[in-house]
C-alpha cells in the first residue's frame, strides 16, 4: 500500500516537472521567435549614408560608439581655450561624412545619423543648440590642397 | 660576420650621401611644382595642433579718421561672416552688440566723428574677473572669448563691461554658421573672428573695411615690433577707450 502510494506521489512529481519544462521551453521559444522577427527593435537603426565621402570613421565602431563623447569633449576644450584646430576629432569632420544627403544634416527626424541613436538612448542632443548641424560649403570643407583660398587671405 | 662590419661604414656613407641629394631634390622639386601648398605652409604661422602662445598679442588699431560717416560696412561684414541677423531698425536692446557704430559730436564745436566700437579685448577684462563659472576667458594671445559651454546665461560680464560690448541670445536660433556655434541662453560678443585668425586670416571687419577703400581699422600682433600695427602704435598717439579704469584693450583708436 505504502509502495502504490510513493510511486503514485513520484508520477505526480514527475508530470508536474515535465509541465514546467515544457512551458519554460515553449515560452523561450516564443520569446527568441518574437527577438528575431522584431531585430531592429532591440537596437537602434543606424542609417550611414555611403554617398559621403570617406568609407571608415577615425576609429573603430565599438570604440566611437562608447567613446565618442569623449573625443568630443576633449577637442571641444582644446580648441575653444586652446585654439588647437585639428580635423580628425572635431565636430564638423564628424558631420562632413554623417550628414544625410537628403537634407545636408546629422538631426531632424530619427533616420538622421545622431539623432537615430539618441533617441533611441533617450540622451538629449545639446550640441545641435548652438553647433550648426549642416556640414561646411564644399570649397571651404577641402583641407588639404587649398592654396588659393588661403593665400588670398594671408594678407597680413 | 666580420665581412658585413667591414663593408657597412662606406656603404653608410654612401647611403647618407644619396638621402641627402633625394632630401634636397624631393625640396626643390616640392618648391617648383607646388609652389601654392608651399606658400600656403610658410604664411601659416601656426600648426594646427599647436595651441596659440601669449607671445603673440592680437589687436585692432582704428583710425577714426579714416571712418566714414555713415558707413557700416564693418558692422555688416562682422553680422553677415558671423551668420547674425542684422541689427533691426529701430534698434532693439536685445540686438546682438558684436560691433556697432557710434557717433560722437564735440558739442562746443559741432564737430561728429564717427568710429565702431567692438569688444575691446582687454588685458585685464572685467568679464573674465566677474565671471562665476570660468565661461568668460581670456585666450592666451589675448583674445577675450565666452566658452558657451559653460556659460550659465547670468548676464554677470554684460554689465560689467564698461563698453557695453556683449549681448545674450534671448531667443532659440537656426542656420548657425559652421565656424562659429551660437546658441539661445548665453552671452556673446566680438570674437575678433577668432576662427579666421587661427587660419592666418583677418577678422570680417577689417576686411571689409580694407575693401571699401578706407582702410580704416589694422588688425595684427601688438607683440611683433615689425607688425604694422606695433609701429603704428610705436609711432603716433594713439587712445585706449576709458584708459582709466588701466584694461590695456587690444582694440586702440587714433585720429581724435
Amino acid at each position: 500500500m505504502m509502495a502504490w502510494r510513493a510511486s503514485h506521489r513520484m508520477w505526480k512529481w514527475m508530470v508536474g516537472i515535465l509541465v514546467v519544462l515544457s512551458l519554460s521551453i515553449g515560452a523561450y521559444a516564443v520569446a527568441s521567435g518574437t527577438a528575431e522577427k522584431a531585430g531592429s527593435g532591440i537596437q537602434p537603426t543606424i542609417i550611414i549614408d555611403k554617398s559621403r565621402a570617406g568609407d571608415k570613421c577615425v576609429e573603430d565602431t565599438a570604440y566611437m560608439r562608447k567613446n565618442h563623447m569623449k573625443l568630443l569633449l576633449h577637442e571641444r576644450d582644446e580648441t575653444v581655450h586652446f585654439g588647437i584646430r585639428t580635423k580628425k576629432y572635431s565636430l564638423q569632420n564628424c558631420i562632413s561624412c554623417h550628414a544625410s544627403s537628403v537634407d545636408n544634416s546629422v538631426i531632424g527626424s530619427d533616420t538622421h545619423f545622431c539623432q537615430s541613436c539618441h533617441t533611441y538612448a533617450a540622451v538629449s542632443l545639446d550640441c545641435w543648440e548652438c553647433h550648426s548641424s549642416k556640414p561646411k560649403p564644399q570649397p571651404v570643407a577641402i583641407a588639404a590642397p587649398v592654396p588659393a583660398v588661403s593665400v588670398e587671405g594671408n594678407k597680413k | 660576420m666580420s665581412q658585413p662590419d667591414q663593408q657597412s661604414p662606406s656603404s653608410q656613407s654612401v647611403d647618407n650621401h644619396r638621402r641627402q641629394f633625394i632630401g634636397t631634390s624631393a625640396a626643390l622639386a616640392a618648391l617648383s611644382v607646388t609652389p601654392g601648398v608651399m606658400v600656403y605652409g610658410l604664411a601659416h604661422s601656426k600648426p594646427d595642433d599647436q595651441p596659440v602662445t601669449n607671445k603673440v598679442r592680437w589687436g585692432l588699431l582704428i583710425d577714426n579718421t579714416k571712418c566714414a560717416d555713415g558707413c557700416t560696412d564693418c558692422v555688416t561684414a562682422c553680422f553677415t561672416a558671423n551668420g547674425i541677423q542684422l541689427p533691426s531698425v529701430p534698434p532693439k536692446e536685445t540686438d546682438p552688440q558684436w560691433i556697432r557704430k557710434v557717433e560722437l559730436k564735440d558739442m562746443r564745436t559741432g564737430r561728429t566723428q564717427s568710429l565702431p566700437v567692438m569688444c575691446q579685448h582687454c588685458e585685464e577684462p572685467p568679464c573674465v574677473d566677474v565671471c562665476p563659472t570660468g565661461a568668460s576667458f581670456k585666450r592666451a594671445d589675448g583674445i577675450v572669448l565666452v566658452d558657451k559651454h559653460i556659460c550659465i546665461g547670468c548676464r554677470y560680464c554684460v554689465m560689467a563691461c564698461p563698453y557695453k560690448a556683449r549681448s545674450f541670445i534671448h531667443e532659440a536660433l537656426t542656420d548657425q554658421k559652421p565656424d562659429v556655434p551660437r546658441g539661445k541662453g548665453t552671452v556673446e560678443s566680438c570674437t575678433l573672428c577668432v576662427q579666421r585668425v587661427d587660419r592666418d586670416e583677418q577678422p570680417a571687419c577689417v576686411e571689409a573695411c580694407s575693401q571699401a577703400g578706407h582702410k580704416a581699422i589694422i588688425f595684427g600682433d601688438l607683440n611683433d615690433v615689425n607688425s604694422e600695427i606695433a609701429k603704428r602704435v610705436a609711432g603716433r598717439v594713439t587712445m585706449q577707450l576709458r584708459a582709466d579704469l588701466a584694461l590695456n584693450p587690444g582694440v586702440r583708436y587714433e585720429g581724435f
